[in-house]
């Protein structure tokens, strides 16, 4: 039997705001439990919640960065279900009128490209945060109202595959327009996933399970993964799917059932009384639409026609909106596009890792970085004296006046080349006797004694000319 | 020390011209209360100790002709939160709790200088039109101690109708100002939807509570809606409307004349008591007298009010009162062996009977398979009655109306039978569920009992309310009686 | 008496509400909750067809904060008004479903 798979991905996605979505609390983290709260985040008897202008704002951006159409007629609605983190029993969403509906994002697995569709993207509060130990459990609302993006994908994704490059296209994209973090490791994105198989040529969806506990994009391919041979054993078996969640074991890979649902949960959505209408303008559109960065997308295309790197160096520096910009200053400084991305994929995502920060977190500066380049390009350094001028950038340094002060200026001057290799030569009878005997050996001896004596400094291809041209003489 | 001789203007002439201090005049008050209010069970808490403090500090600072409510006391229902000091919204599950927040009308009429003396019962969450519903006590009617207050702000308006305070705010959501006002011969304001911030309101049904004012006298209640109105950016759903000083625009020569009236034979109809029916055509040809014309109009859904209204409030209801949940504030039960029971226990043992109901009812209402022939059908008939009004709206200047069926009926005699209590609302509740503004005041006696008329304006045009009430009152004997038990008269 | 909700719905509905009544008390409450669903059903007689619904009469839209952030300094006094609290943070019994993120 041959089966095929759909599934469903509800990503939610943290904003960066100063302030919560219906309350001025600070979206802030790490701070005391329950420290960026007042009586709007506890619930208080009569309190009410205000719109956060700038999460609109950000709810408009993402539509518009995943080609939806913005709803201009909106509005909030309750979602009512009781949970310690959930303080007033009821979340402010968009159940009716989400800001954004109907977009779509290309993903491109094993060079197969493919539209995935986005079915809506509303705006609402995130919850706080409940931790158990023994006999009780213990609420922290630090995190209750901050803003989130729901982003919902239409029954379109065919394969965990599939799954893990809408993710990746999805948190690109996300992250280029600024509006969030997108970073799974920190909680400012997560994904629930659903997944559900069927005969090839069943009409009907199969029925579909929930998976939890999936806190990476691998996570989620390697529990889709599962969860699919799972479920395709299943049918073959003569059984049935249970509609269930089932939570994903990073040790083991497999899924394990949590609990089978009965029916579906009545939330009791109705229009929030409280918060009037949202009407958005073209305007207010055309504006955000205006400010919006280059999508990563655009970028590669550019990358690859305009300044000639390959398919797979412009992926690389596009994961990030900070690596990519930064790319962008390099190449406006005159820096070889070539060469930056080199630099970019290698010494510096290798810095990046070993000290575990971000681009932003760092000494590093696109000018700093770009002078070191055309310091190469023009010969005044060597590729190999960059190892020390790179460390130097790492700290903030400016690399002209660090090579300057440290005398790593490149002797390329055949004028003052011309008389080291003739006293070398003129010291090293032997060497020429075995070069003109044909041991070609013999030069890459004399080139050592070169370097030697000028500490390293003279440019190799210089010295490689001059040296020939005596030798041949 | 006689308030029902005293109006806001005198009182506060008195205090400028010093002839008497805000803490003399708070004492009294407290003086009166405790005489009083044994009779009545007007009031859940009083703040004596910092109401007489605060006194003294306006004296000290001395009252200035441009502060008109400086130093005079009042009293706000109790489900108007107020820092530090005890709200319970009438409930159990609030026994206790001490805000740590004041409601914006609150702070408002703290900034001029008014004494707070304390809070006023009500029906537990606003729910119920007699303030039998409290958890914590029945308030008596002004003029007949057998008799119910009205409700849910019955409290406040037995204190004011009882001279123990010259002014008090209550709320309404279904008439719950102006029926006690009516049931206790006083005069209560629902203003616009919008016109009074709710933050800090206790929420009953959001898309129709508003905060009111409640006065023996239609210049009083002019003076204080001045007081709380006006757009607040904790609520987004308050109005940007300006707020004009609506007692200036009181004065002898105030008149009626050319104003078109508009009264609709279902207010009339069967199950209005015929006393309260004599009372409002005799408003009827007063107004003719003073120059207005009084035309016949109908509002043919009004019949369906209620059941929208019992729809949407107890839906609305039902979601607002989610929060007490035993977890961050309030009553939490004892014995709780797990989070369910914590939820469970503390609600069930914390709310009564009238608000379960109600909760039932709307998450009933909402629920599953139910939402689109209930919830849904409830807001289009809402609008359905929205549009009638605006129809009446547009050529006459105000709508005229009895505010209940009868006058203020036995203790008792109807708190086991939600449906006939809830049909009571007939006449007050279409008005919130189009958001308009209705002013409740003094029209008649039956038995020695007051009866209260009700005048409907369009959006934000209290003005025209306000002037008309003041005409009649000042055509009329009806608010110069008071009631025997009350004050010092 | 039409029967528009019976027993074992109203137990339903208290559970979405989280409240529980005793034996005699939903006794009380069923036919109390049918007789005003009744009422309610009386809806039906008026004709909605092409009517928007009225969710709110506010004269007001659009209307939205800037994104400022403000310490209302409230976190000390409202974990005060907690009915159990430890180390800054609400005490609940414990939470048994684990479907939480």
């Amino acid at each position: 039997m041959n089966f095929e798979t759909t599934i469903g991905l509800e990503v939610h996605v943290e904003l960066k705001t100063n302030s919560k979505i219906f309350s001025p609390s600070p979206v802030e983290y790490g701070d005391e439990p329950n420290a960026n709260t007042n009586v709007i985040d506890w619930g208080y008897p009569g309190v009410l919640p205000s719109t956060n202008k700038g999460v609109v704002a950000d709810g408009i951006i993402a539509a518009l960065a995943l080609h939806a159409t913005v709803e201009q007629n909106t509005h909030f609605d309750r979602k009512n279900y009781f949970y310690p983190d959930n303080p007033k029993a009821y979340q402010i969403t968009q159940a009716d009128k989400p800001i954004g509906h109907d977009g779509w994002i290309e993903i491109d697995v094993d060079g197969k490209k493919k539209k995935v569709g986005i079915a809506e993207m509303h705006i609402e509060e995130d919850a706080g945060k409940n931790t158990h130990e023994r006999d009780h459990s213990y609420v922290d609302l630090n995190r209750q109202g901050t803003p989130l993006i729901e982003i919902v994908s239409k029954p379109d994704i065919a394969s965990p595959a599939e799954a893990y490059a809408y993710l990746e296209a999805l948190r690109q994209r996300i992250q280029f327009t600024g509006i969030s973090d997108v970073k799974m490791e920190e909680g400012s994105m997560r994904v629930d996933v659903n997944i559900s198989v069927r005969p090839v040529g069943q009409d009907k969806f199969g029925t579909k399970t929930e998976l939890k506990n999936l806190n990476s994009f691998t996570y989620v391919k390697r529990g889709l993964e599962y969860e699919e041979k799972r479920q395709q054993q299943v049918l073959m078996s003569g059984g049935s799917v249970r509609q269930e969640t089932r939570r994903f074991d990073e040790k083991t890979g497999e899924t394990i059932l949590m609990r089978v649902k009965e029916g579906s949960d009545d939330y009791r959505y109705f229009p929030e009384p409280d918060l009037p209408a949202l009407q958005i303008s073209d305007d207010w559109i055309k504006e955000l639409d205006a400010a919006m960065p280059e999508m990563p997308t655009d970028r590669r295309k550019r990358y690859v026609s305009d300044l000639g790197l390959t398919d797979y160096d412009a992926m690389v520096i596009t994961q990030t909106k900070e690596m990519s910009d930064f790319f962008n200053r390099m190449v406006d400084l005159k820096a070889d596009p070539k060469m930056a991305a080199n630099y970019l994929q290698g010494d510096v995502n290798a810095y990046l890792n070993d000290n575990q920060v971000d681009l932003s977190q760092t000494d590093l500066t696109p000018e700093n970085l770009a002078g070191m380049i055309n310091l190469i390009s023009d010969g005044t350094i060597s590729t190999k004296m960059a190892k020390k001028v790179f460390k130097a950038v790492t700290k903030g340094e400016e690399p002209k006046a660090y090579v300057e002060e440290h005398g790593l200026v490149q002797l390329s001057d055949p004028a003052k080349l011309q008389p080291i290799i003739d006293d070398v030569l003129d010291q090293n009878p032997q060497s020429i006797e075995d070069y003109n005997n044909g041991k070609k050996r013999a030069v890459g001896y004399l080139v050592g004694q070169i370097m030697k004596q000028t500490h390293g400094q003279a440019n190799p291809q210089v010295v490689n000319k001059l040296l020939m041209a005596a030798l041949t003489h | 020390m006689n308030y029902f001789k005293s109006d806001l203007a005198s009182l506060h002439a008195d205090l400028v011209a010093k002839k008497i201090s805000s803490k003399e005049l708070t004492q009294a008050t407290f003086d009166n209360i405790k005489a009083t209010d044994p009779k009545i069970s007007a009031f859940l808490h009083l703040n004596e100790d910092q109401a007489l403090a605060q006194a003294e500090k306006i004296d000290q600072a001395g009252i200035s002709d441009d502060q008109p409510l400086a130093g005079i006391p009042l009293a706000f229902k109790d489900n108007l939160v107020t820092k530090d000091e005890p709200t319970t919204a009438g409930s159990k599950i609030l026994e206790n709790f001490k805000p740590v927040y004041d409601a914006t009308v609150v702070q408002k009429l703290n900034a001029a200088k008014m004494v707070a003396v304390g809070k006023t019962n009500l029906d537990e969450f606003a729910m119920g039109g007699s303030t039998e519903n409290s958890a914590f006590k029945t308030t008596k009617n002004a003029w007949d101690q057998t008799k119910v207050p009205g409700g849910s702000s019955g409290g406040s308006a037995a204190a004011v109708a009882s001279g123990m305070v010259p002014a008090a705010l209550g709320s309404d959501t279904g008439g719950s100002i102006r029926q006690p006002a009516a049931f206790n011969g006083v005069v209560g304001m629902k203003p616009t939807y919008g016109r009074v911030s709710r933050w800090g309101l206790i929420a009953f049904g959001s898309s129709l509570d508003e905060i009111g004012t409640m006065t023996r006298g239609v210049k009083d209640n002019a003076t204080m809606l001045s007081a709380i109105a006006g757009h607040d950016a904790h609520d987004l759903t308050t109005s940007t409307q300006p707020v004009p000083n609506f007692a200036a625009d009181l004065t002898a020569a105030t008149n009626v004349k050319g104003l078109r009236i508009g009264l609709p034979k279902e207010f009339l109809a069967e199950g209005v008591n015929d006393d309260v029916k004599q009372a409002i055509l005799a408003a009827a040809d007063t107004y003719r007298k003073l120059g207005a014309t009084v035309d016949e109009v109908s509002l043919p859904h009004n019949k369906y009010g209620v059941a929208a209204y019992y729809i949407i409030s107890s839906s609305e209801a039902s979601s607002n009162l989610q929060r007490f949940d035993g977890i961050r504030y309030g009553y939490r039960a004892n014995d709780v062996k797990s989070l369910d029971d914590v939820y469970v226990k503390s609600r069930s043992e914390g709310f009564g009977p009238e608000v379960k109901r109600r909760i039932m009812l709307g998450t009933f209402s909402l629920s599953a398979g139910f939402y689109d022939a209930y919830f849904l059908k409830a807001a289009k008939v809402r609008t359905v009655i929205l549009n009638d009004f605006k129809a009446i709206l547009k050529d006459h200047d105000f709508i005229l109306g009895p505010v209940a069926p009868t006058t203020a009926y036995n203790i008792g005699s109807e708190v086991t039978d939600p449906m006939t209590m809830y049909m009571n609302d007939i006449l007050t509740i279409p008005v919130n569920l189009a958001g308009l503004p209705g002013l409740s005041l003094p029209a008649g006696f039956s038995q020695g009992l007051p009866i209260g008329m009700q005048l409907i304006g369009r959006p934000f045009d209290e003005s025209t309310l306000y002037k008309a009430g003041y005409v009649f009152e000042q055509n009329t004997e009806f608010h110069n009686q008071i009631p025997t038990l009350g004050g010092q008269n | 008496m039409a029967n528009r909700i019976n027993r074992e719905q109203v137990k339903h509905v208290a559970e979405l509400a989280k409240l529980e009544f005793t034996d005699d008390q939903l006794d009380a409450l069923t036919p109390q909750l049918d007789d005003i669903i009744g009422l309610f059903e009386s809806l039906g007689e008026v004709d909605t067809t092409n009517v928007e619904p009225t969710s709110s009469v506010t004269d007001q839209l659009n209307v939205m904060r800037d994104d400022v952030a403000e310490d209302w300094g409230q976190s000390h006094a409202l974990l005060k008004n907690a009915p159990d609290a430890a180390r800054g943070y609400i005490k609940v019994p414990t939470i048994i479903d684990e479907s939480e993120d």
